[in-house]
């Protein structure tokens, strides 16, 4: 074991360094684990716990105790919140398509929710998360479906649950999920708009459009779902398919031109239709309405352009103007505040204020509560509020809101001041990059030095406690406490080691925010007014963020700057978004909409005189246009543009294709910075056999220290190291789907190497009765990618390493040590070298999410894979077992070496779990960074939640542990010092006393 | 020990009178008395001893010139002991193995180095191991070059241990893996569109 995990590659580093093997060996004594102690937990490693923009919130009644409520996100996550600190009691994370469609609380226990389209209903318990039950509802086409829990409606103690969306109600029995009656209400294309139940009957009432003409109502009973009564009666110009009910007997609903309200009665099977004008009610209308759903009885709310207008309905043909409320606002749902009289909010933006208002039923023209606080304007626009009341202590109501921001943050106000937030957005984040800190300036100290020598005394004492397994539980505490407070590791400048970064990630919303990886606070964070939405972008989206500008030499006084990418729509013709925001400050620098659209990005390896990087964006019309946009940088590129390739896959063709770039024929000086896309090749794989899976390439910033591979009895292999390398994996059309839909005779799983300048295929090989998911990773000269194998019914993991033979020559010591050999000068890609290949396959017992491979600063340290498995952990993997020289017994110079027996599975050992007991929900994707310490990866992965931590793969052979004891060290020390002056008084002594014998 | 010393022999007072044959100048020899015409068998005496020292010398010589023979088995037995894996004990055997023999052939001459260079402009340089056998009529070069080589016998075992040890630069491998990887002329951007 001690010596096994010195890399072939960290030994042929030592061997010409003597010394340290001396060093070393004394190391390789210590006994070796990888993994964490309990006490080390959140040290090094932070995790953040997020739930995503809220959708609909659910608070609890005052029956239940303690004060929660229950949200349901757009990140598919149903979530208990404390009221009080926003703090998550619990949390369940639903399926990646398992979207949420409503959530409400059953017999005051249960929280309900419906999901996937209207087919699954869950009941999980209050108080604690735990699922009570869940069932599958038959849906066969899936639309849009609600839940409506009866209240107060006792069938033996039972309250059913309708779930309504097509033409079918589904009752369900809210203690066990049971479906009690199903009813397919045999109508074509009827799509049921609302279920309510009149005041204390045996009757729900389903109101519904068939077609787009023709209303109908039913009543069905209860208990059966019997259909007791039914009328339909049709409008001949039309629904839209909008409504909402304002009575037990009365629905208002846009026509199908959308400029006109119709209400509907309905009472005894007699249905009337009454068609409202709008310009009668509101003078200067014009254009299309929306009607919102606002659950209010005699109330509604229609929303014209940017305004929305509160109407009240008197009658069925009359409806009364009551309020104008401008853009930006939001209305919240109706709230009972007792049996006849209801409440709701409006909150109105006024640049950075907002403003309360409550009003109820009773009296519209005046509001029970009106309060105005100031708020962040990083956080955008209101996008939804939900009201809840309290009784206060003179017994009037007061009221809270739970205000979900643009930027997906959640808010509790209350009493006119923010109790909590959450910056939620961080739930969704979209890319990531890092930036260093600032460097420590002389004579400011940031850090704040240990309060006193008595203080910095009794720490070492209880370390040392500590170490000597002396402490009791109280003092074991407060080290944990000592070493978390420690705020070394929070510091905003750069540190020796390279620990301390921002991490700065793009958010769904459009809000750039920057991490510390210290703790992961967060420094300060962005929401780009370019990518809101706008009068000229009405649609906006994120879309990558890159570094821009990273001083190094030139530039030295500048800040750093990362560039956001962004699009307006969804089109891939939508013209593209730049923005420019400074790394330490957040201030935005520049900002502007493109002229033409974004397909892909790329980022160059050059950067000009400022150290701006050079981005090449090229649009759907296959045009290229370089950033940024002076003459300095053009002059850059134009060196090395006929170097410049670029590659496209498209998924859609089953074609990857290749291109040049050339600088336009008629050289207009606005266009100066376009370039023409010149096509060289292409690949075309076969659609009737192959269909791309998945693409991988090698990070652009991956540093590869040494070309040389050595194996056993001291050879070399010459790895084939090119940036310009691409591996596709396609699988045969038929096995593209879930895992089980194809036969293994069908299923065929193809992986290839490309070379992205020339398009020659280094290297393909099939995998018969293998289907995807795919999931692969490209490092150095190896690619290891993980698939499903048909025959073996097992998850498999292959790894392709690819070897350069052109080189393989150079191998005499004394050409080598003259230097007259050819290995460091620059290599193109037209050369055509040979390549030979190696490749090996496992099984793995994990089904994957994502994988990565760890990066550092030099590229010595030996590399691990990163997998995220199915249950949202991230597991390190040594490299070392997906070696394609395993063989089942190696020879004596093979373990030298440090190659493991072969064995059909890769091994998964609990402690290598880099997450240790902890969840990162719903992990989409892992960063690597190296840290400036050679030996150190810190790694950020983000999903629903966060999670950071560093890794040492080789174990930090370049520094002293953390809880290394100075303390111990120094009294040692001490200790001898003084041992060798009493010891030397001594010996005087004595001696005098035999020269008098 | 140096201080005690020091301050014992303030003075001292040699009462033995073997002025006698190195004879003090300054004192006249009594009359007729010829130091150098003494007696023949007296001199025969005094020559055979001499020759009986030289064969002595010639003798201690070759054994110091042989002693690192043991050293040399002793040293291989305790490779062969210590195996090839780098580990600390090998490693220390292997420093020491290469340690004596360098030691031997210079650290000990350095004291007397300037004399043996005032000898002899010859056989020079180091090894002060026979200054005690010098002799006019002692041939030390031959058990010299024996030591030497015996020694660098020793230095060779102690270079291919460490040869073996894998811990020379020998290969090809210890030469390309400092070597930086070849840039490459060509650059190629893009992939899957950006959605």
């Amino acid at each position: 074991m001690s010596s096994s995990h010195l890399r072939p590659r960290t030994a042929m580093a030592i061997r010409a360094r003597l010394g340290f093997v001396i060093v070393l060996s004394l190391f390789f004594s210590a006994t070796l684990s990888t993994a964490l102690y309990e006490d080390q937990v959140g040290l090094a490693d932070w995790h953040h716990k997020y739930i995503g923009k809220v959708k609909h919130a659910v608070f609890h009644t005052q029956k239940t105790g303690r004060k929660r409520v229950v949200v349901s996100t757009e990140e598919n996550v149903v979530a208990s919140l404390d009221l009080r600190t926003g703090f998550i009691f619990w949390r369940n994370v639903l399926g990646k398509n398992d979207h949420i469609d409503q959530v409400d609380i059953a017999l005051g226990k249960y929280v309900v929710t419906l999901s996937s389209g209207g087919s699954i209903l869950r009941a999980w318990n209050l108080p604690d998360g735990q699922m009570i039950w869940e069932s599958t509802l038959p849906v066969s086409t899936p639309s849009k479906s609600s839940l409506y829990v009866l209240a107060n409606m006792n069938v033996g103690k039972d309250n059913l649950i309708l779930v309504f969306g097509g033409s079918s109600i589904h009752a369900l029995s809210s203690m066990d999920g049971q479906i009690v009656w199903r009813k397919e209400l045999s109508i074509d294309s009827l799509e049921i708009q609302q279920i309510f139940q009149p005041h204390d009957s045996d009757i729900i009432n389903v109101v519904g459009f068939v077609g787009s003409s023709e209303f109908v109502v039913y009543q069905i009973s209860y208990r059966t779902g019997e259909v007791m009564q039914q009328s339909k009666a049709s409008f001949e110009s039309g629904f839209c398919g909008e409504a909402s009910l304002v009575f037990d007997n009365l629905v208002v609903a846009l026509d199908a031109s959308k400029s006109s309200l119709v209400s509907i009665s309905f009472k005894n099977e007699v249905i009337n239709f009454h068609q409202i004008n709008l310009s009668d009610l509101v003078p200067d209308f014009s254009g299309k309405v929306t009607l919102l759903p606002l659950k209010f009885n005699g109330m509604l709310a229609i929303e014209i352009a940017s305004s929305i207008l509160l109407l009240r309905v008197k009658g069925a043909n009359e409806l009364e103007f009551v309020e104008k409320i401008s853009h930006p606002f939001a209305v919240s749902d109706a709230l009972p505040l007792s049996k006849v009289q209801q409440a709701f909010a409006i909150l109105q933006h006024d640049e950075s204020k907002i403003h309360f208002k409550v009003k109820s039923d009773n009296d519209l023209r005046n509001e029970i509560l009106k309060e105005t606080i100031q708020m962040d304007s990083q956080r955008g626009n209101i996008e939804k509020v939900f009201i809840n009341n309290y009784i206060r202590t003179d017994r009037t109501h007061g009221f809270r809101f739970l205000v979900v921001m643009e930027d997906h943050s959640l808010l509790l106000i209350q009493q006119g001041e923010i109790v909590w937030s959450r910056e939620d957005g961080l739930a969704s984040i979209v890319d990531s990059t890092t930036s260093e800190l600032p460097v420590e300036k002389e004579g400011v100290s940031v850090a704040e030095v240990e309060h006193n020598l008595f203080e910095w005394l009794k720490g070492h004492l209880l370390k040392l406690k500590g170490t000597l397994m002396l402490a009791s539980p109280d003092e074991v505490a407060a080290i944990q406490a000592i070493r978390l407070k420690s705020s070394e590791k929070n510091k905003m400048t750069r540190d020796h080691n390279g620990f301390r970064k921002l991490i700065i990630v793009l958010t769904r919303a459009g809000k750039v925010l920057a991490l510390h990886t210290g703790d992961g606070r967060v420094v300060w964070s962005v929401l780009l007014p370019a990518l809101r939405r706008s009068e000229t972008c009405g649609n906006p989206f994120a879309l990558r963020v890159y570094q821009w500008q990273v001083p190094h030499h030139h530039a030295m006084h500048e800040n750093p700057s990362v560039l956001v990418v962004g699009r307006c729509g969804h089109g891939f013709d939508a013209p593209g978004i730049f923005s420019i925001v400074d790394s330490y400050t957040g201030k935005v620098q520049n900002s502007f909409i493109l002229e033409h659209s974004v397909s892909h990005i790329m980022p160059l390896p050059l950067t000009d005189s400022t150290e701006q990087r050079l981005h090449l964006i090229i649009d759907a019309k296959l045009q290229a246009h370089l950033y940024p946009k002076n003459s300095d940088s053009l002059k850059h590129f134009f060196n090395e543009m006929p170097n410049i390739y670029w590659y496209s896959v498209e998924v859609e063709k089953n074609k990857i294709k290749g291109y040049s770039l050339e600088s336009k024929a008629e050289l207009d000086t606005a266009e100066e910075y376009v370039f023409q896309a010149k096509e060289l090749w292409s690949i075309i794989f076969p659609s009737e056999s192959e269909k791309i899976a998945v693409t991988a390439t090698r990070k652009m910033n991956e540093i590869v220290h040494t070309q040389a591979k050595v194996v056993a009895d001291q050879d070399v292999m010459y790895k084939y190291i090119s940036k310009n390398i691409l591996f596709v994996a396609t699988v045969s059309p038929k096995a593209a789907g879930e895992i089980g839909s194809a036969t293994p005779e069908e299923a065929l799983l193809y992986a290839y190497l490309i070379d992205t300048v020339s398009g020659r295929i280094l290297h393909r090989v099939c995998h018969q009765g293998a289907q995807g998911p795919v999931h692969a990773v490209v490092s150095e000269n190896w690619v290891v990618y993980h698939y499903f194998n048909l025959r073996a019914h097992r998850y498999e993991m292959s790894v392709i390493e690819i070897y350069d033979q052109s080189r393989a020559d150079n191998k005499d010591v004394w050409k080598l040590v003259l230097g007259k050999h050819n290995l460091t000068a620059p290599v193109s890609l037209y050369s055509r070298p040979d390549v030979m290949v190696k490749s090996q396959s496992y099984f793995f017992t994990h089904s994957v999410k994502s994988m990565a491979v760890t990066a550092t600063a030099k590229g010595i340290t030996s590399k691990q894979l990163l997998v995220g498995t199915i249950g949202d952990q991230v597991l390190a993997l040594d490299k070392r077992f997906l070696d394609p020289r395993r063989s089942v017994n190696p020879t004596q110079s093979e373990k030298e070496e440090g190659i493991i027996p072969l064995t059909d599975s890769l091994p998964i050992v609990p402690q290598s779990y880099i997450t240790h007991s902890l969840q990162v929900e719903d992990l989409r994707s892992m960063v690597t960074i190296p840290a400036k310490l050679e030996s150190t990866t810190l790694v950020f992965s983000y999903g629903v939640d966060l999670f950071f931590t560093r890794i040492a793969p080789s174990r930090t052979y370049d520094s002293l542990t953390e809880d290394f004891s100075y303390a111990l060290l120094l009294i040692t020390i001490v200790v001898l010092v003084a041992a060798i002056f009493v010891t030397w008084a001594l010996s005087e002594k004595k001696e005098l006393k035999e020269k008098w014998r | 020990m140096e201080k005690g010393k020091g301050l014992a022999r303030r003075w001292a007072v040699e009462f033995a009178e073997n002025s006698y044959s190195s004879s003090p100048v300054d004192v006249p020899d009594p009359m007729g008395f010829s130091r150098s015409s003494s007696d023949p068998d007296d001199a025969n005496a005094s020559r055979q001893k001499k020759e009986a020292e030289a064969a002595w010398k010639a003798q201690k010589a070759w054994e110091v010139a042989q002693a690192p023979v043991k050293n040399l088995l002793m040293m291989g037995f305790m490779m062969w002991m210590a195996g090839s894996t780098v580990h600390l004990f090998s490693i220390g055997i292997t420093f020491s193995a290469l340690w004596q023999p360098i030691s031997a052939l210079q650290g000990v001459g350095k004291v007397k180095t300037f004399k043996v260079l005032q000898h002899s402009g010859m056989t020079m340089f180091l090894l002060a191991v026979f200054e005690p056998y010098k002799d006019p009529r002692v041939d030390t070069l031959a058990p010299k070059l024996l030591f030497i080589a015996l020694n660098l016998a020793g230095l060779v075992l102690g270079i291919w241990k460490l040869n073996t040890l894998g811990l020379l630069p020998t290969h090809a491998s210890d030469w390309v893996s400092s070597l930086p990887p070849a840039s490459e002329v060509e650059y190629a951007g893009g992939g899957l569109p950006v959605h």
